[in-house]
């Protein structure tokens, strides 16, 4: 005890509690935060130059989850592990497969988002300046584009289902993007967070982000459409494709508003950010106010 | 120590008489015993630092005479920044140019505080010495004398008023008294309305009146937002949920009420698969083939609660983590509510989902008369 009272009294004890304080408010905050272990993007490096046509690729990369007959499959005890892929349409293939949720690496409460795997990443850059580079990237998107649109027709040739929908309808420019923050905030910010920061759901799933550019207006409508994991389905007659775009263009938008002060904190409103203004000033206010009073008295020099 | 309080007392005694009565935490008044020996009238609590020299002082004061040359450049950017520089492309101060007039009319007036500030607590840090200063406290008692005379002069006042001969006025006075204590409170019963049967009714009550009277089955579900008609085939997606309204809300309900009665009447509608759709006794009738319409208001404390999981089916309120089971009537399954949510009767009429009657319960959280 006399040992801690002694440490408690050194002058930058004072200091330390209030950064460790600070850094626990810290940890806190980060592992209530819901962006807190997202997979990594994997690397497998495949080289897939002759998979042409989209049933091999679904053998490839889907069979083993989803079975030869994309009839879905379950484990010893019958549980459900994938889902049979009959019916769900080509919507739901370029959704899972453009956000690189599959092919999923591992199960999980929640397949995360992560680069596609290199046969259907129609992202890559190809803004290199050497031409053959550029060349080779193009080929390469190309290619991927390719896949991923064979892969599209081949389960949808399984068992019908939603289509991709047409660059018209994802327009964002030509949605009104009031009527869809309407739409957005009574059917959608529950889960998603009011413009579309994501949030947690229950036993380990999440709410994934929307605010990213990466996130497509074709994926937003696809999910809606389809309704990926957990996520509840809008189908075209409750929601129709022009609220759907009003929606995409509420998104949009509310992504191009500028965050004064810098760091958005996931746009949580006034009162929350009134909230971590207020623990962070208060922190930097007793620091100051430590700093005032603290001891150092000074003798007059007897002259 | 109270030996020494009472040693020292003793010593200079004071125009009351007796023992003064040592006040908690004020200095022991044993001044004449020093706490440490050693110590000379200019010396610096034990622990001092350096003694202050003529070189570190001026030091000091450059450091100093900058912060403050710091804050006189702040201000002086202020007032420049607002003459000259937020007014310009005309519009003072526009909503356009709100942000960047914040960041730097703030910004410099912050610096020139904090400049300021730092320069004044390192001036007396660095430059100004630790010397005690002793500051006498004075006794707060009054002496026995004036005491003596206020209690006099407030009996002989007393006696003068007749308050004690003078029953009746006495008793008047008292009289005239209590009422006015008793007013405050029918001024808060004026606060505001009372609830009176509102809160056990919802716009789905009327709504289902007035639909009825026209001779039709219910009234019909709506989309909020978009205050379209939902029909039974247009929701036929397993796993589909949208958030819907008793359709007229908007006009059937004054302008100033519209917001209330729709947070009262928000309903979540659900497409549940019907194998696993498991009615609640006396509801049998009241899904249409796993289509089922919960309202949206959690019973714990009113927050909406619609986070709606298509694999598990389950109800998240998000305020609290309630979670209630789609499949099985909304009986709470986790947290802190206590009731499940309340269900809407559901129909078919002409194709479209129609509600048959209001909430057969109260919807939201508990309230003092719900019984």
């Amino acid at each position: 005890m006399k040992r801690f009272t002694a440490w408690r009294r050194r002058p930058w004890a004072g200091y330390a509690v209030v950064l460790a304080a600070l850094a626990a408010i810290g940890v806190i905050y980060a592992g209530f935060s819901p962006q807190t272990e997202r997979a990594e993007a994997q690397n497998t490096a495949q080289a897939a130059e002759d998979l042409k046509n989209g049933q091999q690729l679904f053998n490839k990369n889907c069979a083993s989850c989803h079975g030869l007959n994309a009839e879905g499959s379950k484990d010893a005890k019958g549980k459900p592990l994938a889902p049979s892929l009959l019916g769900v349409g080509a919507a739901s293939v370029d959704f899972q497969v453009s956000t690189g949720r599959m092919p999923a690496m591992n199960p999980g409460a929640q397949m995360p988002r992560k680069k596609p795997v290199p046969d259907f990443d129609t992202t890559i850059r190809t803004d290199y300046k050497e031409p053959e580079k550029r060349e080779a990237a193009e080929k390469q998107k190309a290619r991927a584009e390719k896949n991923l649109a064979d892969l599209r027709a081949y389960i949808a040739s399984l068992g019908g289902g939603p289509e991709v929908p047409p660059a018209t309808a994802t327009d964002p420019k030509k949605g009104d993007a009031a009527l869809g923050g309407k739409l957005f905030r009574t059917n959608c910010a529950q889960c998603h967070s009011f413009v579309g920061s994501g949030g947690a759901l229950t036993g380990g799933k999440y709410a994934p982000p929307l605010d990213k550019s990466d996130v497509t207006p074709t994926q937003i409508y696809e999910a809606m459409l389809t309704g990926p994991q957990a996520m509840p389905v809008f189908n075209d007659t409750t929601l129709t494709p022009e609220n759907k775009q009003a929606i995409i263009a509420y998104l949009v938008k509310t992504r191009e508003e500028p965050n004064p002060g810098g760091n958005g904190l996931g746009r949580i409103g006034p009162v929350s950010e009134g909230l971590v203004g207020w623990l962070v000033g208060i922190g930097l206010l007793v620091l100051a106010a430590m700093w005032i009073t603290a001891k150092k008295p000074k003798k007059l020099k007897k002259s | 120590m109270s030996d020494d309080n009472k040693d020292t007392g003793s010593e200079e005694p004071r125009e009351g008489g007796g023992t003064p009565e040592r006040v908690v935490g004020t200095p022991s008044p044993a001044k004449g015993k020093a706490l440490l020996p050693g110590e000379d009238e200019h010396s610096a609590p034990a622990g001092a630092g350096e003694e202050l020299d003529e070189a570190s002082a001026k030091r000091a004061e450059r450091i100093v005479a900058t912060f403050f040359l710091l804050a006189f450049a702040g201000s002086v950017a202020f007032i420049a920044y607002y003459i000259g520089w937020s007014g310009r492309n005309g519009g003072m101060h526009g909503i356009h140019r709100a942000r960047e007039s914040n960041l730097w009319l703030g910004g410099m007036m912050a610096l020139s505080f904090l400049a300021l500030a730092v320069g004044v607590t390192i001036w007396v840090r660095r430059l100004m010495t630790s010397r005690p200063i002793v500051q006498d406290r004075h006794e707060m008692r009054v002496d026995d004398a004036t005491r003596e005379s206020f209690a006099q002069d407030f009996m002989e006042g007393a006696t003068d008023s007749g308050i004690t001969k003078r029953p009746l006025l006495r008793r008047t006075l008292l009289l005239a008294a209590a009422p006015l204590g008793l007013a405050p409170l029918v001024l808060l019963r004026d606060l505001g309305p009372l609830p009176e049967k509102r809160l056990r009714h919802t716009f789905w009550g009327e709504a289902v009146k007035k639909a009825q009277s026209q001779g039709k089955k219910g009234v019909r579900l709506v989309v909020d937002g978009t205050n379209r008609p939902l029909r039974v085939s247009d929701f036929s997606s397993p796993g589909a949920m949208i958030t819907v309204l008793p359709e007229g809300i908007e006009h059937d309900v004054p302008e100033e009420k519209v917001l209330t009665q729709t947070a009262k009447a928000v309903t979540i509608l659900i497409n549940v698969p019907a194998e696993q759709f498991k009615p609640a006794k006396g509801r049998e009738n009241w899904h249409i083939n796993g289509i089922v319409a919960y309202s949206k208001i959690c019973t714990h404390v009113g927050c909406p609660a619609a986070l709606y999981e298509q694999t598990t089916h389950h109800i998240l309120c998000p305020c609290h983590q309630s979670t209630f089971d789609a499949t099985d009537a909304a009986k709470v399954v986790f947290g802190p509510a206590a009731r499940p949510l309340p269900q809407l009767p559901l129909a078919v009429e002409d194709g479209y989902i129609v509600a048959t009657s209001d909430y057969h319960e109260p919807i939201g959280p508990s309230f003092w008369e719900r019984g």
